[in-house]
């Protein structure tokens, strides 16, 4: 492989696996996965319920430990980091998108999309009028006192993605992000990853089965039975499984 | 992040209420019925410091200062023979019925002095003097006999007259003086006068009291006078450590009121520990989505200590103020009793950390068993 591309591989994956349980009732929900993605691309894994999708970016991100294989995030080997080291290397590196938002439901939207700037140590004050500029930004300008509860689903998306992005992370993980929303919300909150998150030394990784959104990706990596299968240009995408 | 640790606390209002209420109850519990016990105590050592003497002699089988086994009149030479003895003098000191003009009884604790010194006078005297008390058929009586006698029908005043068994007794002063273990009121008159009052018995003589000379200490009098067979002899700090230590040891004060304080340190632990644990285990995934973005486990445990400590802080402040409060009510009604020495309150302040340090302790493990994945799901 040349430097350039090394250069430009954002993730890297080798024979991946992770198993559930232990002895007769184990379930092997990740069987060696390899996966690549760039700087750059939006890239969607998609495939059945179950197959996989969301243990793999767990172990993607490292929020959960694999079993074997290797997994590079930005030539980092995230498999060697201890768990103190891979805590600060998510906190500094990775930005989360939820099915369920995961807002804090005492907090308002301000304090909740600055919490990763807190976490990694920025001031209060910094972490806040950034949360305010960002939350301006992708339309919620108006809405910054409110609380989680008050905003509808697509809004509080949109807050998700501001504390995903206001401490500007490499990597980008994006679980059903549109699972848990109307159709018309769900296209809007597309519209703002595609626009706002995708800048050239970012790799926004979104899992879905939502095949309303396919459009939105640069590649779509087929997942199936716990092993990425084929990789497809949007456009020539025609899932088999939905 | 610590500002948004108090939110997450403050916003689940139900349980930031229950907290703070069984801290309150628990450090409540504790210092109050603490504060009453302690009261109690100095009940019982009330007349070694309204008597005020340096020395106390007794008969050898006296264990503590409201138990009299008399002492024969002889026995005050016997004392003023010991080397090293200033003064000696007798005291009588005896629970006697009394009765009101209206006919009303009230049972009084006599108090007979030694009519040339005076020595155990009243601590301190609200109208006359204790001179008065050497006046035919004069007697002093405390504040707390003005109050039982209102109760009864007299308001007792300079002058007023009432009978001590069936003889006259003049009222010359009123004083103030702490309150006994057994409550009855303090009257006060001259020994003699005294033994003129009480039913007639062998012996009569209930007290020596001994000043040693300035140039021999206390503890060796003491020693000296315990030699005297049939006599025993107590400095007055001993006398109150011996007396409050045989309540300790032959009542059951310590063990009902002690059954409270647990009981108010299990109610402590269980409401605080068990709605903590419930605080923790719904916020989990939240802490848990925390972890995912970045946050360590020693940044999360700070932020659960400092939600506990919070409600400790805010449950003790409640609690030993309410204490202080009724406490202040108690004191000025005079009963029940109380005294809140510093020691209880450092007391219940551990027990209250204790509190916290466990209810936090129980939580963490769940957080810190908290797989930051769980988020996905
Ligand atoms: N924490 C877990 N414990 C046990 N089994 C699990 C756990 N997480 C996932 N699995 C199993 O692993 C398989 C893959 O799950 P998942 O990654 O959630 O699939 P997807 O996100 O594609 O729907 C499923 O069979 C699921 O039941
Ligand atoms: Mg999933």
């Amino acid at each position: 492989m040349s430097v350039a591309a090394e250069k430009n591989t954002a993730i890297r994956t080798r024979g991946v696996t992770k198993s559930f349980g232990r002895g007769e009732s184990a379930v092997k929900a990740l069987k060696g996965v390899d996966f690549d993605a760039h700087c750059g691309e939006l890239i969607m894994i998609v495939g059945p319920s179950g197959c996989g999708k969301t243990t793999f970016l767990s172990v993607l991100c490292g929020t959960m430990r694999a079993d074997e294989g290797s997994i590079e995030v930005f030539g980092t080997d995230i498999v060697h980091l201890g768990t103190g080291t891979l805590t600060a290397f998510r906190g500094q590196n990775v930005g989360f998108i939820f099915q369920q938002f995961n807002l804090i439901p005492t907090w308002n939207i301000v304090e909740n999309a600055s919490v990763p700037l807190l976490i990694n140590g920025a001031s209060r004050r910094t972490a806040e009028t950034a949360a305010r500029t960002l939350l301006a930004e992708i339309g919620l300008g108006a809405r910054l006192s409110a609380f989680p509860s008050q905003l509808s689903g697509g809004q509080q998306q949109r807050v998700a993605i501001a504390r995903a992005l206001i401490h500007e992370p490499r990597l980008l993980i994006c679980d059903e992000p549109t699972a848990s929303l109307d159709a018309a919300s769900g296209r809007k909150v597309m519209e703002l990853l595609k626009g706002t998150a995708c800048r050239p030394d970012r790799c926004v990784v979104v899992v879905t089965h939502d095949s309303r959104i396919f459009h939105f990706a640069d590649r779509i990596a087929e997942m199936e039975d716990g092993v990425m299968k084929s990789v497809h240009k949007p456009g020539e995408y025609n899932p088999q499984y939905v | 992040m610590f500002r948004l640790a108090l939110k997450m606390l403050y916003g689940d209002v139900a349980k930031f209420i229950m907290l703070i209420g069984g801290l309150t109850v628990c450090s409540l519990l504790m210092t109050q019925q603490s504060g009453v016990f302690c009261g109690l105590m100095m009940w019982t050592t009330a007349t070694i410091r309204n008597i005020d003497v340096p020395i106390w002699v007794c008969d050898a089988k006296v264990e503590q200062v409201n138990e009299v086994v008399p002492l024969r009149d002889v026995d005050v030479n016997r004392v003023r023979s010991v080397k090293g003895v200033e003064w000696a003098v007798p005291l009588y000191w005896g629970i006697i019925q009394t009765r009101l003009p209206n006919g009303a009884f009230q049972q009084v604790q006599l108090t007979g002095l030694d009519s040339a010194t005076l020595v155990g006078r009243p601590p301190r005297m609200e109208k006359g003097t204790a001179e008065e008390l050497r006046l035919p058929n004069a007697v002093i009586v405390d504040q707390v006999c003005v109050k039982k006698f209102k109760s009864k029908g007299l308001t007792l005043k300079v002058g007023d007259v009432f009978e001590i068994n069936d003889k006259e007794a003049r009222v010359v002063g009123i004083c103030k003086a702490e309150q006994s273990f057994m409550g009855q009121p303090y009257v006060y008159t001259t020994y003699e006068r005294a033994l003129e009052y009480a039913p007639p018995q062998r012996k009569q003589l209930s007290f020596i009291l001994v000043k040693p000379r300035a140039d021999t200490p206390a503890s060796e009098v003491v020693a000296r006078i315990r030699e005297v067979p049939g006599l025993a002899a107590f400095t007055a700090k001993d006398f109150a450590d011996q007396t409050m230590g045989w309540y300790f040891k032959y009542t059951g004060i310590p063990i009902s009121f002690g059954t409270v304080v647990v009981l108010g340190i299990i109610v402590g632990i269980a409401i605080a520990g068990q709605t903590f644990y419930l605080f923790v285990h719904e916020n989990v995934r939240h802490l848990a989505a925390l972890k995912a973005m970045g946050a360590g486990n020693v940044l999360l445990a700070e932020m659960v200590f400092l939600q506990a400590f919070v409600v400790g802080i805010a449950g003790y402040g409640l609690g030993t103020g309410l204490t202080a409060m009724l406490g202040a009510k108690f004191m000025t009604l005079g009963e029940p009793p109380f005294f809140l020495p510093w020691q209880v309150l450092a007391f219940a302040g551990g027990i209250i950390v204790f509190i916290c340090l466990f209810a936090a302790g129980i939580g963490l493990i769940k957080v810190f068993r908290a797989e930051p994945a769980v988020v996905f799901r």
